[in-house]
């Protein structure tokens, strides 16, 4: 019993030893900023920024390689942080982006074409008629980009459209280029007046495929302010430089106009959706 | 002849022989012809006509766009009344001419003119082809002239004239061998003489057995020509596996039939030609099989191009009501169309209309691993996890493992126990790696 | 095909867009190609299987009597059991139609046993279907034969229940007295005495391959095993390629040995047809979702399950080793299948894809 301890302890301490001496002998310089950098950033590992996880990018911000407010999920707050470890300042990188799906055509307004029956991937539905849809520029609702947001930040409503929780939105554009109909696209958080529509048909053929579809009427572009909105191929376009009074909404008469300000859900956008009927912009 | 065994390959239900017994049916004009101004792989034509032209039968309405492209002529003698996009049976619209008949059907000046085949030269017959607005008739719409052209050094030694037919319920192809023998092997002696080969192969599966007999009556007394019975088995006539079953060659990963010396021609595509060539007819009909049971009277219609699919089941007694899906080709290789609204195309062989319970549906259940796809596989590719890389989203490992190289036939699909949308994968897979590689360079 | 398309989307629906043309009033199914299936379904795969083990399952019943009835029973009933409630417990959807977990819950029973007390045949699967099937997220996820996970974690928790307490085979299991397995009588008696012995005639041979002897429920009866192999061979849902190397390689290892030294190591042909091993090459290691799915792949897995098997045997610490040999190479299975990529029709071997 005694000679079993004393062997087993002899042993454990020239292990231990070892380990010590390997540790010095091998240790890697490893520059300690990388890891409070890397604290500093959210910690998704979304690979917005172009670097395989948020590790990757921290050991490239503090090299040098890149500039300190290069994550685009992290916005101002996190560059900020950063810029304290990395003894730089840091001027702000412009305003604050969240991700936006044009489309406002949910199956009670829009209707399919076909019995879709296949992989249940937007990507995939897109490559069989352009989708099942009834427009072909439509959300086609199979939710590829809720499951690829790395942030939890978009839903599915029921009606089959993807929404996205402006609050949570970190703007890193994962889902910009996940969705093959390409109707997502990044807005300024603080821009209240958005065009849910992403149709270039005729108005006669998009009035037929969607009831919520932007005819282009041109009618709000005649009551914005000059500049705001402007036709591009039968589709009214908001060009987000310019701010656009809320008034403007009202005058759609397809309801496709609608008004969705900056923080409107911070406790919970699932219930902002569930009180609007399922129905949230 | 030696043959031999392709890899894989499935045994599905034929059903051929609804409509295989039916003598061919001219269909009579159409209200309206939406004939699509892009009719082959390539290139698309370029309108000649406009809105609110009178064209003959046999006009040139849309001009070759290119070398990889074709010709597309009126069908029938009457008024351009449109000029614009209507949905395709490929998928995305397509702009088409709109054409309503006059019912004169009048011929355009210098077409349905007899002339004799025995001085014109290679070069000849090409133009012939081209001008005739001829693609391959199987269902890919390659133009046949581009085929005829093999660039400098490859030499052809081999024609196979493929009459395999080996995608289930069609029977166009048979019916063609067996109504028109001796126009379809003076259309492959023509495409001979354009490629300078003097060995010509006619392939039927056995399944047919009348149109081997057919074919074999009407080679008696050509030199070169020869009807070699082939195996049932799917896909025998892809053309990789149909010429690796008579030769033993094997085109190379990325190449073509002509790297190894061969040339494939459709049956449809060889009496198109001798039309052309012979006649000077353009091709501006075809036959097309209609069946399935979703159709109250299979049977095979000669249709003109820009024959509406509505107007084909009309014809053919209409639908049942449970008819729950239509396709456009045969089960393996075809397309679902949403709708009746397309039209025949040049590559049009048939339309196929299932009822409700007899469609194979997909359900997606994860893969087990059963390893039936790899055993079906004709290209010798392992689809299970190409599909599941592709699930993951995993394209540059679905790229690993060939998925370049899938022909889309369908086997692994057809034998999944999981019902896996296998083909939809590949797809998948296929186009964003294409994607990738057109962004990269 | 025999699944019908009502109730599959929103026919009912307005179809606010339909484009004109009069004679279209309803929706088709639009998908991918192709449109026709061969009808086969996971569920009719499993079924087959359970078809061709049921010969091998009835004879056990004969030879061990009601014991062996109850330890089937009782695994074939608790593991779709639990295989529903882990579903429950994980919100996944339920689903046992497929018959894979009543498989699994057969194959376990006949790799027990006849002895087995119930609450180890329970724990038993709870470790096959929940711990090993389930939580690496079910059906074709599982890395390890769900069966024979939930046999080792018993062999080596209950080594005394699983490895002492075997009983001979009479007609209807009645005088049945306590024995040893023909491999744990071989290696007791290398042990004691420092070389095999044994009888090893016709008459054992055709014990053996009859399978009147003592064992698991499923292993005895070779013929019967090999029977059902057939029958599966016949039907496509298993290929040759892992039973015939898995079993030749034991065979041609065992040789080697017992031609080097045939007092310390026993015939070949007893190595074969002893043991588990005919239940474990042609239903346990021939499993899809754990083993190989290239014809390559499969000589190499059945080749690497039988000289573990025989290293186990020979030099290990217990006489049975197809079980541990199976696990090990599931575990090699990615890395075979990786390796083994079939060479493309037209692609010149070893020239590698233009990605």
């Amino acid at each position: 019993m005694l000679t079993a301890v004393i062997a087993l302890g002899a042993l454990a301490l020239v292990a231990a030893f070892g380990l010590a001496v390997a540790a010095r002998a091998f240790a890697v310089e490893t520059d300690p900023r990388i890891e409070l950098v890397e604290a500093a950033l959210p910690g998704a590992n979304c690979g917005a920024c172009g670097y395989p996880g948020c590790s990757g990018l921290a050991k490239a911000i503090v090299e040098g390689k890149v500039e300190i407010g290069a994550c685009p999920a992290g916005g101002d707050g996190v560059a900020e942080a950063v810029s304290k470890i990395m003894g730089v300042s840091y001027r702000g990188g412009g305003e604050r982006m969240v991700a936006m799906v044009l489309c406002g055509g949910s199956d009670q307004v829009a209707g399919k074409r076909f019995l879709y029956n296949g992989v249940r991937d937007c990507s995939s539905a897109a490559l069989i008629f352009g989708g099942d849809k009834n427009c072909r520029y439509g959300c086609l609702g199979l939710g590829t980009c809720v499951g690829i947001c790395p942030f939890g930040a978009m839903i599915m409503l029921p009606g089959g459209l993807a929404r996205v929780d402006p609050v949570k939105c970190t703007g890193c554009g994962k889902c910009v280029d996940a969705c093959p109909k390409k109707i997502i696209k990044m807005v300024p958080a603080r821009r209240a007046v958005h065009i849910l529509c992403s149709s270039h048909d005729k108005g006669a053929v998009a009035k037929k495929a969607c009831a919520k579809a932007c005819i282009a009427c041109g009618k709000c572009v005649k009551t914005a302010p000059q500049g705001a909105i402007k036709i591009e191929d039968f589709l009214a376009v908001v060009n987000y430089d310019v701010e656009i009074p809320e008034e403007t909404a009202g005058e759609c008469p397809m309801n496709t106009i609608v008004v969705r300000k900056e923080g409107t859900s911070d406790t919970g956008f699932l219930d902002s959706v569930a009180a609007a009927g399922g129905d949230a912009i | 002849m030696k043959k031999w065994r392709f890899f894989g390959g499935i045994h599905p239900a034929y059903n051929k022989d609804m409509a295989c017994s039916q003598a061919t049916v001219e269909m009579p004009l159409p209200r309206e012809l939406v004939v699509y101004l892009s009719q082959n792989l390539g290139a698309p034509s370029k309108p000649v006509v406009k809105k609110g032209d009178t064209v003959k039968k046999g006009q040139l309405i849309g001009e070759a766009g290119g070398f990889v492209s074709t010709p597309v002529h009126a069908p029938a003698s009457g008024v351009i009344t449109a000029l614009e996009k209507r949905p395709s049976p490929l998928g995305d619209d397509m702009t088409a001419a709109v054409i309503e008949p006059d019912g004169l059907d009048e011929w355009a000046e210098g077409c349905n003119v007899e002339r004799s085949c025995e001085g014109l030269d290679a070069g000849r017959i090409k133009n012939l082809i081209h001008d005739g607005g001829v693609v391959g008739m199987g269902g890919a719409t390659f133009p046949t002239h581009v085929k005829l052209s093999p660039p400098e050094g490859k030499k052809i030694d081999l024609l196979i004239i493929n009459g395999a037919e080996c995608e289930p319920y069609l029977t166009a192809d048979h019916r063609l061998m067996l109504e028109r023998p001796a126009d379809v092997l003076e259309g492959a002696s023509l495409i001979a003489k354009a490629i300078g080969v003097t060995e010509v192969v006619v392939a039927v599966e056995k399944n047919k057995p009348d149109a081997i007999a057919a074919m074999k009556e009407s080679i008696k007394g050509r030199g070169g020509f020869s009807v070699v019975p082939m195996d049932v088995i799917y896909p025998q006539g892809a053309e990789k596996q149909l010429i690796y079953a008579l030769s033993g060659r094997k085109v190379p990963a990325g190449g073509l039939p002509m790297d190894i010396g061969v040339l494939v021609q459709n049956v449809g595509t060889a009496a198109a030609s001798f039309d052309a060539v012979r006649f000077n007819r353009p091709l501006i009909r075809r036959i097309v099989t209609v069946t399935g049971r979703g159709v109250r009277k299979p049977g095979n219609v000669m249709a003109r191009i820009g024959t509406r699919f509505a107007d084909l089941v009309e014809f053919c007694g209409g639908y049942y009501e449970d008819t729950g899906k239509i396709i456009n080709g045969g089960p393996m290789m075809g397309i679902a169309q949403p709708s009746l609204e397309a039209a025949l195309m040049k590559g049009t062989s048939g339309l196929v209309l299932l009822r409700g319970g007899e469609v194979g549906q997909y359900v997606g259940d994860p893969c087990i691993r059963c390893g039936r796809c790899l055993e079906a596989c004709p290209m010798h590719l392992n689809p299970s996890a190409i599909s599941i890389f592709t699930e993951r989203m995993r394209f540059e490992d679905a790229a690993q493992f060939n998925v370049m190289d899938c022909i889309e036939c369908g086997c692994c699909a057809y034998v999944c126990p999981s019902r896996r949308p296998m083909v939809h994968h590949m797809r998948r897979a296929k186009a964003e790696i294409r994607g990738k590689s057109k962004k990269t360079g | 095909m025999e699944d019908s398309i009502e109730g599959k989307g929103p026919e009912g629906k307005p179809e606010t867009g339909q484009k004109k043309s009069g004679d279209i009033g309803r929706m088709f199914l639009v998908s991918s190609s192709p449109h026709i299936h061969d009808g086969r379904t996971v569920a009719s795969v499993m079924k087959l299987v359970i078809w061709a083990l049921l010969p091998a399952s009835l004879f056990s019943v004969y030879v061990f009597g009601l014991d062996a009835l109850r330890v089937i029973l009782i695994s074939v009933v608790s593991a779709p059991f639990l295989e529903a409630a882990a579903l429950k417990i994980m919100k996944r959807e339920v689903r046992v139609g497929d018959f894979s977990a009543v498989l699994t819950g057969l194959l376990l029973a006949l790799n027990l046993p006849p002895t087995s007390p119930w609450w180890m045949i329970v724990v038993g699967n709870i470790f096959a279907i929940v711990v090993a099937k389930q939580i690496y997220g079910g059906l074709g996820c599982n890395p390890f034969n769900p069966a024979l996970v939930g046999r080792v974690v018993l062999l080596v928790s209950f080594p005394v229940h699983m490895t002492a307490r075997w009983v001979s085979a009479t007609a209807w299991g009645v005088d049945a007295v306590t024995t040893a397995t023909p491999l744990g009588m071989a290696r007791e008696s290398l042990a004691t005495l420092g070389h095999i012995d044994m009888q090893f005639g016709r008459r054992e041979i055709i014990d053996l391959l009859v399978g009147t002897r003592a064992g698991c429920l499923g292993e005895v009866s070779v013929i019967l095993l090999l029977a059902g192999g057939l029958f599966l061979v016949w039907k496509k849902v298993i290929s040759w390629h892992i039973p015939v190397s898995f079993i030749a390689t034991v065979w041609i290892v065992t040789g080697l040995f017992h031609l080097v030294d045939p007092a310390r190591y026993a015939n070949p042909v007893f190595h074969v047809i002893s043991g588990g091993l005919f239940l474990g090459a042609i239903f346990m290691a021939t499993d899809y979702v754990t083993s190989p799915v290239t014809r390559a792949g499969m000589l190499i897995f059945g080749f690497g399950c039988g000289l573990i098997t025989v290293v186990i045997r020979l030099f290990g610490g217990f006489p049975e080793g197809v079980s541990f040999a199976i696990l090990l190479m599931n575990a090699a299975t990615p890395l075979i299948d990786k390796m083994t990529r079939p060479a493309v029709f037209g692609r010149v071997a070893g020239k590698k894809a233009a990605a």
